[in-house]
């Protein structure tokens, strides 16, 4: 079966790149599905590649996101990892090999790691999508610098929309936070930062629930989440930093998921034996790259010593290890 | 093969050009513009001869990205006979970059 693998991994963020750096380092020749780029939360690379200065990776100074990304990525292919940039379609894990397709294509492995990370949330409002690209942005880091002197509006109360709102002060004249509580989820620091920044106002119990203008964005109707009224705020720009929501599709029915979409993991074991998850898909406390990483290192390790301790056994061909169990307790 | 573009070239390389031209707005600090570049590279060999491509930096060209309205990037203007005829908008997947060039020939 030439299109057997010990490992593949689905996904290539800092926790599918770490996890191919490892296990190609240990000469498991892992395959790498690191998906294709078609939409800006949905990219090979993960969500570094919509940020700019990375400023909290140990030893990593002064560089940017996307050409950390690429730096992981020659590090994984020197050691010799197989990456197709292809998107995994779908995965069967109820029998052994396991098999994961790309369209057509039928990959074998006796290991899978899934590391497929989170997409942000949206409003789930028709017109953020009309709108997308004429005011409305999923990506603060690429469309800043157009808000030059505007106003814009960031939505969401976490690290994330205070990191997007701090770096709107770059170009915007005013920065407005809507937040549908009275006060921020996000971490002391970032709060800090944000409120002493004279540029950032804040707009309390108040949630997006419009979004208007004909050919460009105009203005946002805010709902106010205590009284029930409805307003008109003018923005040229809105930011949508709401959360994050796992990449599990893929997944559901194969794996045991939480109900909110996250991956069950127990250390980075999934339900099914032999089967990893590693970063955003399975965490959805600290989601951060480093830990994304961590978790990537930790699931390659383990695949490799299943594979050594399945050595000889390991099979090749569906059928050869019938009487493995393919669900563990989890 | 990519041409670059400027405000200075613009007109003689896009407006002026014989073939349909895809613009590509982009710049080196947008992370999914770089994911966009070997969709483009590949494009820009299938289309030889039929319809060109181009890129313009809009952190070096920013009044003429402005003139555009251009909001977001990466940002993909197809003009033909020196007008703007088709956009897309966002990191998007190669086969549907090619399907409004194809569009263009007809």
């Amino acid at each position: 079966m030439s299109n057997h693998r010990q490992l593949i991994i689905i996904g290539s963020g800092p926790a599918g790149l770490s996890a191919a750096i490892y296990a190609s380092r240990a000469n498991l020749q892992p395959l790498l599905l690191e998906g294709e780029p078609i939409g800006v939360s949905d990219q090979p690379g993960g969500q570094l590649m919509n940020t700019t200065e990375i400023e909290n990776y140990a030893g990593v100074v002064g560089t940017m996101g996307p050409q950390l990304m690429g730096i992981m990525r020659e590090q994984a292919l020197s050691f010799g990892t197989e990456v197709v940039t292809k998107r995994a379609t779908k995965v069967d894990f109820s029998d052994r090999p396991f098999r994961v397709w790309e369209g057509d294509t039928l990959y074998t492995a006796d290991t899978v790691i899934v590391s497929t990370g989170a997409k942000p949330l949206m409003l789930g409002i028709d017109d953020e999508w009309r709108l997308m690209g004429h005011g409305v942005s999923a990506c603060a880091t690429c469309d800043g610098f157009f808000f030059r002197g505007k106003d814009v509006v960031v939505v969401g109360g976490g690290d994330t929309a205070m990191e997007e709102a701090l770096f709107l002060t770059n170009f915007a004249s005013s920065v407005t936070v809507v937040h549908r509580r009275d006060k921020l989820r996000a971490s002391k620091v970032m709060q800090d930062r944000a409120t002493a920044n004279a540029k950032i106002k804040f707009h309390w119990n108040a949630q997006v629930v419009g979004i208007d203008g004909e050919k460009q964005l105009e203005s946002l109707q805010l709902k106010d989440t205590v009284t029930g009224e409805v307003s008109q705020l003018a923005t040229h720009g809105l930011f949508i930093a709401i959360g994050h929501q796992p990449n599990s599709e893929l997944f559901a029915g194969q794996l045991d998921l939480h109900p909110n979409g996250y991956v069950k993991t127990t250390g980075v074991s999934t339900s099914v034996v032999g089967v990893y998850a590693a970063g955003d898909i399975q965490d959805s406390r600290y989601r951060q790259a480093i830990t994304s990483a961590g978790t990537g290192c930790m699931a390659a390790l383990d695949a490799q010593r299943y594979i050594e301790e399945h050595h000889g056994d390991a099979p090749s061909q569906a059928g050869v290890a019938a009487g493995t169990p393919a669900k563990a307790t989890a | 093969m990519i041409k670059t573009v400027t405000e200075a070239t613009f007109e003689q390389d896009v407006i002026k050009n014989e073939r349909p031209i895809l613009v590509d707005l982009w710049a080196p600090w947008c992370g999914p513009c770089i994911a966009m570049e070997p969709a483009l590279k590949e494009l820009s060999t299938q289309f030889e001869g039929k319809v060109d491509i181009a890129k313009l930096n809009v952190d070096e060209n920013p009044a003429l990205a402005q003139s555009l309205d251009v909001m977001s990037i990466p940002n993909m203007i197809l003009f033909k006979n020196g007008k703007p005829v088709d956009r897309i908008i966002g990191l998007t997947a190669k086969d549907k970059v090619a399907s409004i060039m194809t569009a263009a020939l007809a």
